[in-house]
């Protein structure tokens, strides 16, 4: 499609349709002024809940099944539905082996929320008597640490207990198989791994079998379940983002690790007094907390309005709180305040990196330039020997 | 381009050029940004395969990449893309 407007009047309607004025509108408001209002980066792709980018091949495979292949996967007697089948059947394949798990222990679900929440309610009493469950999140979405899950699942497996993760921040970033981590439930999204948002899957074991009574009840699929018509554009996509995510895995890794130390390393050979939260070595390499003493989170925020960041997590963004992860890790109260979460993935570039290091930099500057508490320290006072008074 | 291989450089080359072509005109900055750089680490990383069967496969995955990258063009200059402040100062239509 190219943006020509032809003179010639007896293709004048042909002329029409490929004037840029035709584009699809969007819901945002057109501005008046020629140029479009700037649009931030984004900084947020991996670890956020909100604003991942999908993965253009993911959407190349899914489309087919919005324009065209509306067959029910569930129907059997016909071709629409044998072909619908056969495209969830293949992308439940894609999914159980970027896992290493069999394609029968895959259920779709409608992210991994849903998956959380199917795990954790009942697991049935007259398997294993005395059940109790562990459930441990594999990646931390906020300051990015791996668990030692293979440790976790090996003490489950010893005591007889059920092991949960959450692996929704790990998968495709880094090798995940269930049963070298000896894992009995696991939670997949697929906008965490560029690929649609509203579906995800639940890994439940077979050997040994996990019993859990579905969430909701209805026509039986998905093995009784999980009832409800699978999607089957967004389950495409699921399976396309998992096998995307399996050949790009070290080719991401190595440029993500590249990517955080440069940002890392700029910020913090300008600006004193950072801190980065989490352990420096288990850790997965593209999500970075850093936090900024003498300076206020949400004002840094604000004035890197221009990258689109997080400080905590987008699902706890709505409250004011510091993050219970920090507070968990021992972080000081006011440090855990001045905390921004950077997240580096796939599509991100040098030039962002670069710019968002920059920003950052002059920003904490200006900041600290206007913080009292800054001063204090400058003139080498211990905040902590400070009384504060009422007034 | 190693020499000693059994196809020839040139229908290589040309599909090289074809794919930063088409990759160049993704209208989302982070899209067209990760083709580029996709498309040229993945021909240098197999700059030196010589096993034919090996570069047939390979030479069938660009193809494919390029049909994707075509499509997906197209459909991103349907809808309206926002320009990111990393990107430089955009022509005037």
């Amino acid at each position: 499609l190219e943006m020509v407007v032809r003179e010639n009047p007896g293709r004048s309607a042909v002329s029409e349709i490929l004037r840029p004025a035709c584009l699809a509108p969007t819901t945002m408001p057109r501005s008046k002024s020629l140029k479009s209002p700037l649009f931030p980066i984004l900084m947020l792709e991996q670890c956020c809940l909100f604003l991942p980018l999908q993965d253009p091949r993911v959407l190349d495979t899914m489309l087919p099944y919005q324009v065209n292949y509306y067959g029910n996967p569930h129907s059997r007697t016909h071709a629409y539905g044998w072909e619908s089948e056969a495209a969830m059947e293949k992308a439940r394949k894609q999914v159980a082996d970027l896992i290493g798990a069999d394609p029968r222990e895959i259920v779709f679900t409608s992210g991994a929320t849903e998956s959380n929440n199917m795990s954790i309610k009942q697991l049935d009493e007259t398997i294993r008597p005395d059940t109790s469950l562990v459930s441990v999140m594999t990646v931390n979405n906020e300051i990015g640490v791996k668990q030692p899950i293979k440790e976790i699942g090996h003490i489950c497996r010893s005591k007889n207990l059920f092991f949960h993760t959450d692996a929704a921040q790990a998968i495709g970033k880094i090798p995940i198989n269930v049963s070298d981590l000896k894992v009995d439930l696991m939670s997949i999204s697929g906008h965490k791994i560029y690929g649609p948002k509203g579906v995800g899957a639940l890994y439940v074991r077979r050997r040994p079998r996990v019993r859990i009574e579905p969430l909701q009840s209805g026509g039986g699929q998905e093995r009784g379940l999980r009832s409800g018509t699978v999607p089957t554009p967004l389950a495409v996509g699921l399976g396309a983002a998992c096998e995307l995510a399996q050949q790009e895995m070290e080719y991401d890794h190595a440029r993500v690790s590249v990517l955080a130390n440069r940002l890392v390393q700029k910020i913090m050979s300008e600006v004193p007094d950072v801190v980065m939260n989490g352990d420096p070595e288990q850790r997965y390499p593209g999500c970075i907390n850093l936090s900024f003493a003498y300076v206020e989170g949400e004002s840094l925020l604000m004035a890197l309005k221009d990258v689109a960041l997080s400080s905590g997590s987008a699902c706890t963004s709505a409250s004011l709180e510091p993050s219970y992860v920090l507070r968990a890790i021992g972080a000081d109260e006011d440090l855990a305040h001045s905390s921004i979460r950077f997240g580096i993935g796939r599509f991100t570039t040098e030039e962002e990196v670069d710019y968002t290091a920059e920003k950052c930099i002059q920003q904490v500057r200006r900041l600290r330039e206007m913080s009292p508490l800054w001063e204090m320290v400058q003139e080498g006072v211990d905040l902590k020997s400070i009384k504060w008074t009422q007034h | 381009m190693d020499f000693r291989s059994s196809i020839p450089a040139a229908p290589v080359l040309s599909l090289y050029r074809r794919l930063l072509k088409e990759s160049r005109s993704f209208p989302p900055y982070n899209y067209r940004t990760y083709a580029l750089r996709r498309v040229r680490d993945a021909f240098r990383e197999n700059r030196s395969v010589e096993d034919p069967k090996a570069l047939e496969q390979l030479l069938n995955k660009a193809c494919d990449s390029l049909a994707i990258i075509q499509r997906q063009v197209s459909i991103r200059k349907m809808y309206e893309t926002q320009q990111t402040v990393v990107e430089p100062e955009p022509k005037n239509l």
